[in-house]
């Protein structure tokens, strides 16, 4: 195995933010202000234009607090992100199609709903493929050589064409979140599943355990670790599926769907507000993952 | 995996409900019968020959059941549909190439992974920006990024250069997480030998430590590589020129030219692959001295 990590382990990594809350904050603090002067650079060119037409000069410290407050400004600052965020999921009744906890919510449960049976069929068939010499080396080689190609394209197509079919609603969405997170699940199993050593399953043997207990004590409690490592993988891919395969129906519900008719109409406070509640949702799902996985592990003595 | 009575019979079940059906159910389980049997054979061939079986007997079922049930190309093209679509719109298909992969994921990738690896280098004198950036970082690195496409868009206008922009985002933080703990994966015992011989840090930095973080550097590489493309492919779907994989599979989509969408999706699997493929061999002639290279 060449050394490395997904980029997903510290997310939810406690002890380590807790150590390195300083730097955290500080790092956050300069992106922020970076932000901010950012928004100034890339929205002057408007507000210079609107006081040539008035026929009126700003000076720099008039400048300054209208790049900050422009209706649609090309980059919002971070306090009316701050705002539209706010205002999207507390500001109205949350049935109503402005809020953004109704459209997080209709993304998350398409994305709960695929990542759900996309991990479960995972699971499965890594079971299988850890079985079965035929299916090891008929299925392995296409499972890994789907991570290298862009499966996420072809999300459109699905929900186009289950539309014609008359599939509609959360059923197309939650099939392509499914797919994107089989296939981390189904490596990342096959390995865990495999990755007792010779001398482990020559005990189980010598104890004449026979195959579904050797897989019950020893290969399913080592494969923990790594099915929590692709179950992050999985549900962040589910995510973005998701929210993929929300664009192509035409800006109806979800956050895809706020993305998209934000780009149509030039909200890019919306575009922003939407990124961010995506965020959110996606942070949540991995560190509910870790927190289960930070359980589990430990209920079963294997916690770092 | 199911006995062969147990497969015989459900080809007659299937026989019995609708002959293709149960032609189908016989073609499976025999090429399924045919893999197992090669399976159990020694030799290097077994390795290549098995995945090809089984992918064949896919498309060969594929075809199979478009043709026996006449299942409409708006819904599934067969695959000699898809594969007349290809021949017949090679310069189509070219240009998207060139637009989305060589323009867009390329040139995004290289600026990508270039400042990442810079990035890494440079926050590595000091434990303070790294305990700072790199959970931020991993932070970011979970987050559905693609969502930045309209943005991007917005910002660099429909041409190719905001969907750069989109795959410079995506495999930033992948790489830079991966550089960072590539430089620290040298041991104490070999800096120390560095610090022996009085090198400079830009001398041990060229002579071990880059080094030793060229594996962790290609694993970020290599996630990088379908980053860019998805990146690319997607931001399109936000707006773009009307040329490009992501604009095609759109715009297609609104006329139901299925087969073409999947003759883009085969054009977007091979370079995915060959991309990957092309970044794993120069990991090969890099990092020929790493335990996972040898053989």
């Amino acid at each position: 195995m060449v050394p490395g990590r997904t980029g997903l382990g510290s997310v939810d990594g406690g002890a380590v933010v807790m150590r390195s809350i300083v730097p955290i904050l500080t790092v956050v603090a300069v992106i922020l202000g970076l932000w901010y002067l950012a928004a100034v650079r890339l929205n002057a060119t408007w507000v210079y234009d609107q006081a040539a037409r008035d026929g009126v000069t700003v000076s720099f410290a008039e400048l300054v607090p209208m790049t900050w407050s422009q209706e649609r400004p090309v980059l919002p600052a971070p306090h009316q992100v701050a705002k539209g965020l706010y205002d999207g999921l507390f500001g109205q009744k949350i049935t109503s199609k402005r809020s953004l906890v109704y459209h997080g919510w209709v993304t998350l449960s398409a994305t709960l709903l695929g990542f759900g049976f996309g991990s479960v069929a995972g699971i499965l068939l890594a079971v299988g493929i850890v079985y079965n010499r035929a299916m090891d080396m008929s299925v392995m080689p296409w499972a890994i050589a789907s991570q290298t190609i862009p499966i996420l394209a072809i999300a459109p197509m699905i929900i186009v064409v289950l539309n014609s079919m008359g599939v509609t609603g959360i059923v197309p969405k939650a099939i392509i979140s499914a797919y994107l997170s089989f296939f981390p699940v189904v490596v990342g199993m096959v390995k865990g599943l495999r990755s007792p050593d010779a001398m482990q399953l020559d005990q189980l043997r010598t104890w004449n355990a026979g195959g579904f207990d050797s897989f019950a004590k020893l290969r399913l409690p080592s494969s923990m670790p790594y099915l929590f490592a692709s179950l992050k993988v999985g549900v962040a891919a589910s995510l973005v599926g998701t929210i993929v395969g929300e664009l192509p129906t035409g800006a109806v519900a979800g956050l895809g769907s706020r993305l998209l008719s934000g780009s149509y109409y030039g909200q890019t406070v919306q575009i922003w507000a939407a990124l961010f509640a995506a965020a959110f949702v996606a942070a949540g799902l991995v560190a509910i993952i870790g927190a289960v996985e930070r359980v589990v592990l430990k209920r079963m003595g294997m916690a770092r | 995996m199911i006995g062969l009575g147990v497969q015989a019979v459900l080809v007659a079940a299937g026989f019995a409900l609708d002959w293709r059906l149960g032609l189908l159910l016989a073609l499976w389980f025999g090429a399924w019968t045919l893999n197992a049997g090669l399976a159990e054979g020694r030799g290097p061939w077994v390795r290549r020959l098995v995945p090809a079986v089984f992918g064949i007997t896919l498309l060969v079922l594929w075809q199979m059941a478009v043709r026996l049930f006449e299942i409409s190309p708006v819904i599934l093209p067969a695959p000699s549909d898809i594969w007349a679509q290809i021949i017949g719109s090679l310069p189509t298909l070219g240009a998207d190439f060139v637009q989305t992969f060589v323009k867009g994921a390329l040139s995004g990738y290289l600026i990508g992974c270039g400042a990442a690896v810079g990035v890494a280098i440079l926050i590595d004198r000091s434990p303070f920006l790294q305990r700072g950036l790199l959970p931020v970082g991993n932070f970011v690195a979970a987050l559905p990024i693609v969502g930045i496409a309209p943005i991007m868009v917005m910002w660099f206008g429909f041409d190719w250069h905001s969907k750069a922009a989109v795959v410079v985002v995506m495999v930033f933080f992948p790489v830079l997480v991966n550089m960072v703990a590539g430089l620290k994966a040298t041991d104490s015992m070999q800096r120390d030998l560095m610090a022996t011989y009085s090198a400079s840090y830009g001398q041990a930095l060229v002579k071990l430590r880059l080094p030793a973080a060229m594996p962790f550097l290609f694993n970020g590489l290599k996630i990088a590589t379908t980053l860019a493309l998805i990146g690319a492919i997607v931001a399109e779907f936000f707006g773009s020129p009307i040329v490009g994989m992501g604009f095609r599979i759109t715009a297609e989509i609104g006329r139901l030219g299925l087969p073409m969408i999947w003759a883009e999706i085969a054009v977007a699997a091979l370079a995915g692959s060959a991309f990957y493929g092309l970044v794993a061999l120069i990991e090969k002639r890099v990092t020929f001295w790493h335990p996972s290279q040898r053989r």
